[in-house]
């Protein structure tokens, strides 16, 4: 049992966390509680999971990407240039969603190609992405897209739509990768002891290339999914997600020196946010008072983490 | 078999490595053969480290060659390495913290099921069944390494290397942080794999380990070979000297 809450404790200490909001937000607003607004959590949330699965990956194997915000602007608007020179949807998505992954191979061999820093590299992503969706849209957003591609954005299949479908596959997906896979085995050894991995004889530069590659492919489907859904493709969208989702991986129990990373800790951190996030616009707070609460109890669940992780890295890492 | 054959399985030949004006390698001779231990010795900073480094993979020479059973290698990289045989316990230990101990043990080879999904499973009761044999203690299977004591820890490492064995086995000061009974233990394994016909570099600072586990010791300073003798043509003094460079090569 001690072992239990030592392995997931992360994991419980958000799903009471989420459970005590739930509980008051019930209590302090009867339109909490309801279908529609739940609904419209997972709605909201479903983007902040697709990017934090990514972000997961990438933190657990050491690293970090700023870019995932721009990326997703960026490619986003590649897929909504190609449908408005008439190109069918699937090929438009053929063209916007190879953006992610182009700007995630850069990523990945700028890093493990010349052992740079990825906090740098990708921010230089993160400013040439963002120059690219202005330079492009001339930075007004292009907008009308047809039914199909607005489908990917609000569609429903059965009683949900189609972008919480796709983040609960994707979350399955990266479960799978992170905990049953040589993959997401050496993205976790990676970030604990990189030398250790290319001592086995693993190729180190192409596993954390790849991993780079799934961020940056995530991003460009949580752009799809963004433009699809408003209708627009905006050259400012995605604007700071990146904290967002860093935030939601660190809170869900990783750590920001890498080898320790959770799927089910990040997909409850994201709800966390996005539930309080829903909580403040019922209970009428003022939006600049949402980002300064918003802004407090990150860091607070931050420094808490960083400092129980520090406690144990002591002897493990 | 008492004496198992000895077949010349690994030879180095001038090998040179420089860490900028550092010259840890200046040109060293040496030849392993199957079913013997061999000793490397020499003070701190002689080059050891980088010379089995280099022959297991880990770092590029600069010059020189790496002959293994008759091919010629300019350099290997670890994958080569491991793939010709050669596996090694580094000084560092080279695990990984923040892991369990069956994850590091099939670090770079797990078992795979449907060919895709890691075989959990068998890498714990393999990780069991390795450690019951080499009778080392650990509080779980599932603990994370860095939980580990300093020997604990040099077991996981022992015991990952002696898992995947192939035929040269190197020890870079395997038993530096291990208790007596783990020591005698590792010690008395290593002895066995000589006999059973590995090919076994060991590196140690302890003379009197170096004596009743090697049938051939290398003596190493300053990045040269002093001289590579019999251990029955030798006292541990002279080894000694021949360490600090108070006397050269014994007639």
């Amino acid at each position: 049992m001690k072992h239990f809450i030592e392995k997931y404790f992360s994991q419980l200490l958000l799903t009471a966390v989420l459970l005590i909001l739930v509980i008051v937000l019930s209590c302090k607003t009867p339109y909490f509680f309801t279908w529609a607004n739940c609904y419209n959590i997972l709605d909201q949330t479903s983007i902040d999971i697709i990017l934090a699965l990514g972000m997961a990956f990438v933190i657990s194997s050491g690293g970090i990407d700023l870019s995932i915000g721009s990326t997703m602007a960026f490619s986003g608007i590649v897929m909504a240039f190609a449908m408005k020179a008439g190109i069918p949807v699937w090929g438009s998505l053929a063209m916007g969603l190879p953006v992610g992954i182009l700007v995630g191979a850069c990523n990945g061999l700028l890093i493990t190609g010349l052992n740079l820093s990825p906090l740098v590299i990708t921010l230089g992503f993160m400013s040439i992405g963002r120059g690219m969706a202005l330079i492009l849209t001339k930075s007004s957003p292009i907008f009308g897209f047809p039914n199909t591609f607005k489908f990917l954005g609000s569609g429903h299949i059965g009683p949900i739509n189609f972008p919480i479908l796709l983040a609960a596959i994707l979350v399955v997906i990266s479960w799978v990768l992170l905990n049953m896979t040589k993959w997401g085995y050496y993205a976790l050894a990676l970030g604990g002891n990189d030398e250790a991995v290319r001592r086995a004889g693993v190729s180190v530069w192409q596993y954390r290339t790849s991993i780079y590659i799934f961020c940056g492919l995530l991003a460009a489907i949580a752009g799809m999914i963004t433009i699809a859904r408003l209708n627009s493709a905006d050259p400012l969208a995605g604007w700071m997600v990146e904290t967002d989702a860093i935030a939601a991986v660190v809170l869900g129990g990783a750590s920001l020196n890498g080898g320790k990373g959770s799927i089910a800790g990040t997909v409850l951190a994201c709800l966390v946010l996005g539930t309080l996030d829903n909580g403040l616009i019922l209970l009428a707070i003022p939006s600049y008072y949402q980002k300064l609460l918003c802004g407090i109890v990150i860091i607070l669940a931050l420094v808490f983490t960083e400092l129980r992780n520090r406690k144990e890295s002591i002897s493990v890492s | 078999m008492a004496e198992a054959e000895k077949k010349l399985f690994l030879q180095v030949r001038n090998l040179k490595k420089s860490y900028g004006h550092v010259e840890a390698l200046r040109g060293v001779d040496l030849d392993v053969y199957t079913g013997e231990i061999l000793a490397v010795v020499g003070d701190n900073g002689a080059g050891k480290s980088t010379l089995i480094k280099s022959l297991a993979g880990a770092l590029v020479p600069d010059s020189g060659k790496i002959i293994v059973e008759g091919q010629t290698y300019e350099q290997l990289n670890p994958r080569q390495a491991l793939d010709l045989g050669i596996s090694t316990v580094y000084q560092d230990l080279s695990l990984v913290n923040c892991r369990d101990i069956a994850t590091n043990v099939f670090l770079g080879r797990e078992p795979l099921k449907y060919r895709l999904f890691i075989d959990k499973k068998k890498m714990v009761q393999d990780s069991i069944a390795l450690f019951n044999q080499l009778k080392i203690h650990i509080p779980s299977i599932h603990a994370l390494v860095g939980r580990l004591s300093g020997g604990q820890r040099q077991g996981v490492a022992v015991a990952r290397a002696i898992k995947f064995g192939g035929k040269l086995l190197i020890f870079d000061e395997p038993t530096a942080a291990m208790g007596i009974q783990e020591t005698a233990a590792t010690l008395s394994l290593i002895k066995s794999l000589g006999k059973q016909g590995y090919a076994v570099i060991i590196i140690s600072h302890n003379l009197h380990q170096v004596f009743s586990l090697a049938q051939r010791i290398c003596i190493i300073r300053q990045g040269l070979v002093v001289d590579t003798v019999s251990t029955a043509d030798i006292t541990p003094n002279q080894v000694v000297s021949m360490i600090t460079g108070a006397a050269q090569v014994p007639s």
